[in-house]
């Protein structure tokens, strides 16, 4: 009976393809899973409990905060619009900034999205990369970074080549309005907001995994197939050959 | 006579077609009149304890979970014995709903709305809703993969939340346990096991 009813699917490895056959490898296994541990312990002593207060603080707050960090990322995802052709995101995001920089003074209040800009979707050099057609090689994990691919971390290294606006004016340039520690801090924040909004999320998710590593690394790269897709649209993203095979009717 | 037969036969043939519509459930209905099912045990005037059974009562009949399960073994299924795979599925049952209860135990009170569907084809629809933002989270969005070669009783056999597949995720959380054993599906077995504890 069911030899009949059940014929065998793909094998389950990682893809970014929307066919999952196994395209991203996961060639450092035995190093990312030890790096994700060592992870695992920095995010309970440091990261974490910082989240866990930083969710203490009054929602405006908070929200300001993501706001202003949002805000700062419009300078990467800017230039991605544009290398991806996307020219008339380019030039909404570009509206969003100039808007919530100054009426929104330095990002800290979403004016545009109140005065009806479309909803902001991050855009990185990575995934740019990705839409070019290049391929993510093999999965890692990066010590504090967390999970990425090689295509993924090329990509990051734009970002201090000249490739972010916030880099340049904190870091590469003495422009004496910014320092290095206003560039760090806006990344550390970055993170430690992230990971607050996503507290009970990854909790959720440990709890409940029987292998923890394997479901964040499926996680990762399904977002990043999404992203480089650049679509809302689930039917778009999801691979439906595995299921059609599967009858229990 | 002939015609007395073929009125008979016209008229058990017209109710056969009216009872199969009358009983077919609309995907989206069935996503919303689940959800609210859901939200009721999620009540906060229940205990922990209350909502994970009346959870998993719910997730028995409204889940494929034997498809979810055979899904999930993806190419590995074809090398199995037949009471390996009786076994696999008796403990991905429980597995299953062990993992489905506590997940969503956490939630209080959620508010999911069905926005829209998409069929997919003739067996399967794609049905779109949002879980409300509230003070404390965003609004998610969730698409649920619905089964309905039976139209009558449709099953639940993904949640897609923001565009991340449970089932997936499972199915890749599944082949790593087997993967990094060597293919021992006693591994697995062993894996379920500890967590259904």
């Amino acid at each position: 009976m069911l030899a009949t009813n059940v014929s065998a699917g793909t094998d389950g490895e990682n893809s970014l393809s929307k066919k999952n056959s196994g395209e991203v490898k996961d060639c450092f296994e035995g190093v990312n899973r030890a790096t994700f541990k060592l992870n695992q312990v920095l995010d309970g002593v440091i990261f974490e409990p910082i989240a866990k207060a930083y969710r203490v603080l009054p929602s405006p707050v908070r929200n300001g905060t993501s706001n202003a960090l949002d805000n700062l990322s419009t300078l990467v995802t800017i230039p991605n619009n544009i290398l991806q052709g996307e020219f008339k995101r380019a030039g909404v995001n570009t509206g969003r900034f100039i808007v919530n920089t100054t009426v929104g003074v330095v990002g800290i209040f979403d004016v545009a999205k109140k005065i009806g800009f479309t909803e902001y979707e991050k855009e990185d050099y990575g995934q740019t990369l990705g839409v070019m057609g290049i391929g993510p090689g093999c999965y890692v994990v990066l010590p504090v970074l967390g999970p990425s691919t090689i295509r993924d971390t090329a990509g990051s290294f734009a970002n201090i080549l000249g490739g972010d606006a916030w880099y340049n004016v904190t870091i590469a340039n003495d422009t004496k309005h910014f320092s290095d520690f206003d560039y760090y801090s806006s990344r550390a924040s970055s993170g430690i907001d992230f990971r607050a909004k996503n507290i009970y999320s990854f909790e959720n998710l440990e709890k409940n995994s029987i292998d923890f590593y394997a479901s964040v690394r499926s996680l990762y790269l399904q977002d990043r197939q999404q992203k480089i897709a650049n679509s809302n649209a689930i039917t778009e993203t999801q691979d439906d050959s595995d299921w059609e095979e599967i009858e229990t009717q | 006579m002939k015609l007395k037969k073929f009125l008979i036969f016209t008229f058990i043939i017209i109710n056969f077609i009216y009872i199969n519509q009358s009983y077919s459930i609309e995907p989206d209905v069935f996503v919303q009149s689940t959800v609210n099912r859901a939200s009721e045990a999620l009540n906060n005037k229940y205990s922990k304890e209350e909502k994970i059974e009346k959870l998993k009562q719910i997730a028995s009949e409204t889940v494929d979970i034997k498809g979810i399960g055979y899904y999930t073994l993806g190419a590995y299924r074809k090398n199995m014995s037949e009471n390996e795979i009786n076994q696999y599925e008796i403990l991905f049952e429980q597995y299953f709903l062990k993992s489905f209860s506590s997940r969503l135990a956490e939630y209080s009170n959620p508010e999911i709305e069905v926005v829209s569907k998409k069929e997919l084809n003739k067996n399967y629809t794609m049905v779109s809703s949002v879980l409300v933002g509230t003070e404390q989270r965003p609004e998610v969005k969730i698409d649920w993969r619905i089964y309905k070669k039976k139209p009558e009783n449709p099953l639940i056999r993904d949640l897609i939340i923001e565009g991340l597949s449970l089932a997936r995720t499972q199915k890749e959380e599944f082949s790593s346990i087997i993967q990094s054993n060597d293919g021992d599906m006693n591994a697995l077995f062993s894996t379920l096991k500890e967590f259904i504890k």
